[in-house]
């Protein structure tokens, strides 16, 4: 009798104990201590546009900042969240819970969004430095909430105008069936009806799990669509260009808008079968000398993969939050909602962006770059894939605020 | 463009042709899954993850040793195989004389082990592999475009389908395995070794699988994930086909891929519930499936 | 007492003692979800420990539960306790006409068609953006308050009301399994020939059986959907199921602490190793096989047949 108690005792104080010792954090008893987390997707369709580099460019942030010099310990401490939202959240409310100060990267708008909520339940900071989704900065924005980098708006804009005005009337869509995918193809049906085009189909196909896009190319082509529009991003962007290759789509006359296309894309996908695609980003890697200043930092920490925009963004959103910190004050920090209104008001400046400033609604406002992937022989130097043909000004890159339905917004 | 009940006819060929690839996969997967259980009875819920370890194999060979298409197609299904060889005889063999449901839940935990492990090393969206130049490129067909790469795909299921069929129906050693099926210690009592047969026969089975994983590593990105989502659906197959019915299971897989493809034209999003809605059907109407005895 | 046997009597004082006190010392959130799933858990515990067959789809239930009750509750403001009760019953209801079309059949088809019913629910699932919000899921589902009286925002409240659905539902699945009807059940189980022949009308009492796992898996999943405040796809999909059986098979099948300290193991496992990425599937991998190969009874059949008694 008494072997049981003891045993059963001892056994549940065990797992007990164990389960306390979750995730430890620097205890505040130091004046300047700081913990930034990178909740990113790091196995699966979007771990290439964020993952691990947005990690390095976290910590290259904290490096040119000069974080240590200046007496601050920062930890960055990092999470998977599989693409799936109540991983996100959850990971959000645990971190958040047990004083992580920054959320930072999140690609994945459904992600996005549920940490959005969260941040603003537990009134800590969090810059989305990689979600598409415009809603952040529209109905479902907040005091606590920064979306750096881009979002749908620019890129249906952009890419989706820059094809309706080289004569792509009709449009065939391929979507992520999720909060990004749909609100994509939404904003980007508007353009081209705006421009007198037409919408023939849509192939909305379940996410993240679906890597054999040959049923809806076969819809595509038979729909005799001028533009086979890709509402996707990531691994997702990358098979279907290469299958509707394989289709011969591009052969029978039909052009691809690849709505969401990140350098590392082009990369997987090759040169040979990407040469010829517009695409949007807020930031490439050899447009001027600091941007090529900045890459060449961060390389070491990420050989194998070249920054894109969302990765650059979590580098100048950390650099900005501790520009912010600095100000405020390390306690003051803890606070999101003050540590965002510290970061509204000042102009950011970053290697990686240059001067830009962020509006009102938490929207992160720079111009935005229609590029053109080069022809193979045209590239000279590794990830040299890009021409620029465009650029848009911040305020002709984002929506108005007025329009986006954001509560923080006066009317 | 000439309109087929209502649809365009590349629409309705292009689908139906994709549902033959599909049922391609389906019927060589679900051939192997009839073997084993036929022989074993074993529920070998990592077949998919065989055929996905298949994949990555094909994918290693190349990537590392240089090897190409052409030799993964035989080397692929023999190192599989014989990893299979090696789990009959370590683990599997222990558990035939328990509940046919532990059997399940063993090859179950097995293939979780195999999904996660390459997860860990490749990421859940994986690595991708290029057809073979010798298969690259698109025939116009004039009511569609095929990718010539999927032809071949339903040749070469067709053709082992086919063979696995005739070795299993037609020569000594089929005859063999459909004894030791209904009667292993009479068979054993011939002097034929039949721990030998059977663990033979769960690495040809799995060896199927593997095949399957060559064909379709250029086919769809070579990931983890690649057999879960299949496994689902090529169980709903040999349970329609019934469960021990080799024939059964070929003529089923590659019905429900059409199914399933015409089922993508005139309403899409229920090609991925249909083969489950054919389960259930059949298995209330006819419990032992369509082809199969009720043992 | 309570038909508790010795052994199971002292567990049980163990285990509120261990529910009272662990929000103060563990992250109650984390202790929530444990017992979410072990209801879940005891629901699968029921089917396979009672009438020992295998379900390969109970998570269509504890998503049934979990959208039931977020949209009740997001969309028409129920309180809590009605979205818990209606996520019962809407679990109850399918695990009754699903239970209906299977319960005659033997193990494997069991199981393949419990499977193909539970994709038919995933893809209503995925389907009906309306009520469930497809690949988004329902999310900030609010705890609201319960009875419309006490606020369910602060976590301990939330802590005191799922430990009480946890120990209710830990009370009914014994005192079911040791009424009367229980014994009848378990006669069924050792031979159903001969319940048959004494009279016994064993299909129904397997259905039985089925919906109230059934309705077990729902209040998981509401109860769950309210402590999380989010519900998606992965809630009723595949590996929700295969997760519950590690659950019941690691705790050991047919015992009744089984569910709770098998769910325990699993999702602590998910939180601890979270940071190594896919190597928790390999673990829950090799931990299957060798429950299989070595382990059947689990931990707490383990313990209960060291100590001779009922666990």
């Amino acid at each position: 009798m008494k072997k049981i108690s003891r045993r059963s005792v001892l056994g549940t104080a065990a797992v007990a104990a164990a389960a306390t010792t979750l995730p430890s954090l620097p205890a505040r008893a130091q004046s300047k201590s700081l913990t930034i987390g990178v909740c990113s997707d790091f196995s699966g369709t979007y771990s290439d546009i964020g993952g691990k580099t947005s990690v390095a460019c976290v910590q290259q942030a904290l490096e040119d900042f000069g974080a240590d010099k200046k007496g601050y310990d920062v930890t960055v401490i990092q999470g998977d969240h599989q693409n799936k939202p109540d991983i996100g959240a959850g990971l959000a409310r645990q971190w958040f819970d047990q004083g992580v100060d920054l959320l930072i990267d999140v690609p994945n708008s459904a992600v996005g969004l549920a940490i959005a909520g969260v941040a603003a339940e537990k009134n800590k900071a969090y810059i989305n430095s990689n979600s598409a989704t415009s809603k952040l900065t529209g109905t479902a924005c907040n005091a606590q909430t920064i979306h750096w980098t881009y979002d749908t708006y620019m890129l249906s804009h952009s890419t989706g105008g820059a094809m309706v005005a080289q004569g792509g009337k009709s449009w065939f869509f391929i979507t992520a069936n999720y909060a990004f995918g749909t609100l994509l193809r939404d904003q980007t049906t508007a353009v081209v009806k705006a421009a007198g085009g037409t919408v023939l189909g849509d192939a909305a196909y379940p996410f993240p799990q679906t890597t054999d896009f040959s049923s809806f190319l076969v819809q595509a082509q038979s729909s005799g669509a001028q533009v086979l529009g890709l509402a996707n991003a990531g691994k997702d962007t990358v098979n279907s260009i290469k299958q509707a290759h394989q289709f011969g789509i591009t052969q029978s006359g039909m052009k691809i808008a690849a709505l969401l296309v990140f350098i590392n894309d082009v990369h997987a996908i090759g040169l040979e079968i990407a040469q010829g695609l517009i695409l949007t980003e807020s930031f490439y890697w050899n447009m001027n000398d600091r941007t090529r200043a900045f890459t060449s930092r961060v390389l070491p920490k990420t050989p194998n993969n070249y920054p894109s925009m969302g990765q650059a963004g979590c580098y100048a959103g950390v650099t900005h939050f501790m520009k912010a910190v600095d100000v405020i004050g390390v306690d003051a920090a803890s606070n999101g909602a003050a540590v965002v209104a510290q970061m509204k008001k000042m102009p950011t400046d970053d290697d990686a962006f240059g001067h830009c400033y962020i509006r009102e609604d938490g929207r992160f406002m720079c111009p935005s770059y229609l590029f053109q992937v080069k022809k193979p022989g045209e590239s000279s130097t590794p990830w040299d894939y890009y021409t620029k043909l465009h650029t848009t000004s911040a305020q002709d890159s984002f929506a108005s605020p007025a329009t986006e339905g954001c509560p923080l917004v006066k009317a | 463009m000439i309109m087929i009940f209502g649809k365009p006819a590349p629409l309705l060929f292009g689908q139906l042709l994709l549902g033959i690839i599909n049922g391609s996969f389906y019927a060589m997967l679900s051939m192997g899954l009839a073997i084993i259980f036929g022989l074993l009875k074993i529920i070998n819920f990592a077949h998919g993850a065989m055929f996905m370890v298949g994949a990555f194999v094909t994918w290693g060979l190349l990537n590392y040793l240089g090897i190409n298409y052409w030799w993964a197609l035989l080397l692929s299904p023999v190192i599989v195989g014989a990893l299979g060889y090696v789990l009959e005889r370590t683990v599997i063999r222990r558990i035939y004389k328990l509940d046919i449901l532990y059997g399940l839940l063993l090859t179950f935990g097995f293939a979780q082990v195999l999904q996660g492990g390459l997860t860990n090393y490749y990421g859940s969206s994986g690595v991708s592999y290029d057809p073979p130049d010798l298969l690259s490129g698109v025939w116009d067909l004039g009511f569609m475009y095929l990718p010539v790469y999927r032809g071949f795909v339903i040749f070469a299921a067709v053709i082992m389908c086919g063979a696995t069929w005739l070795l299993i129906e037609k020569t000594k050693l089929g005859a063999l395995l459909r004894a030791a099926t209904e009667n292993p210690s009479l068979v054993q009592s011939f002097g034929v070794n039949v721990p030998r047969l059977i663990a033979l026969t769960f690495a040809g089975g799995v060896a199927l699988a593997a095949f399957a994983g060559v064909l379709a590593a250029p086919l769809y990105a070579v990931n983890p994930d690649m057999g879960s989502e299949l496994i689902n659906t090529v169980f709903a197959v040999v349970v329609i086909g019934g469960m021990g019915s080799i024939g059964g299971a070929i003529l089923t897989g590659f019905g429900l891929g059409i199914i399933e493809g015409f089922t993508d034209v005139f309403y899409p999003p229920g090609s991925a519930v249909v083969v489950f809605v054919v389960m259930a059907a059949v298995l209330l109407a006819r419990p032992a499936g369509l082809f199969g005895k009720l043992a | 007492m309570f038909g508790f046997s010795r052994g199971q009597l002292i567990g049980f004082v163990l285990m509120t003692a261990v529910i009272v006190a662990a929000p103060f010392v563990v992250y109650p959130i984390f202790v929530m979800q444990v017992m979410c799933f072990a209801i879940f858990a005891m629901g699968a515990n029921l089917l396979m420990g009672s009438i020992g067959l295998l379900s390969l789809g109970q998570a269509a239930y504890f998503g049934v539960g979990g959208y039931t009750c977020g949209y009740l509750v997001q969309t028409f403001g129920l309180t809590p306790e009605l979205g818990i009760l209606a996520a019962a019953l809407a679990g109850a209801a399918l695990g009754a006409v699903f239970g209906w079309l299977v319960i005659r059949r033997q193990t494997i088809y069991f199981a393949m068609i419990t499977l193909a019913l539970a994709q038919i629910v995933y893809f209503w699932a995925v389907q009906d953006i309306n009520v469930t919000g497809g690949e988004n899921g329902i999310q900030g589902i609010p705890r609201g308050a319960l009875f419309g009286l006490v606020s369910l925002n602060k976590d301990l409240a939330m802590y005191v009301v799922v430990a009480i659905i946890f120990l209710a539902c830990f009370l009914l699945v014994h005192r079911v399994i040791h009424s009367p009807f229980g014994q009848v059940v378990k006669a069924i189980r050792e031979n159903e020939p001969r319940a048959i022949s004494l009279g016994y009308k064993t299909d129904q009492y397997k259905w039985i059986i089925f919906i109230l796992a059934a309705t077990l898996s729902a209040i998981a999943g509401a109860t769950k959907a309210q402590v999380m405040g989010i519900v998606t796809l992965s809630d009723v999909g595949a590996s929700g199921s295969g997760l519950v059986v590690l659950m019941v098979l690691l705790g050991g099948i047919g015992t009744i602490f089984g569910p709770l300290i098998g769910a325990l193991i699993v999702v602590a496992m998910q939180y601890y190793l979270a940071p190594f990425g896919a190597w928790v599937v390999v673990i829950q991998g090799v931990i299957f096989m060798a429950c299989v190969l070595v382990f059947r009874r689990g931990i707490v059949g383990e313990l209960a047949h060291r100590l001779r008694t009922a666990l």
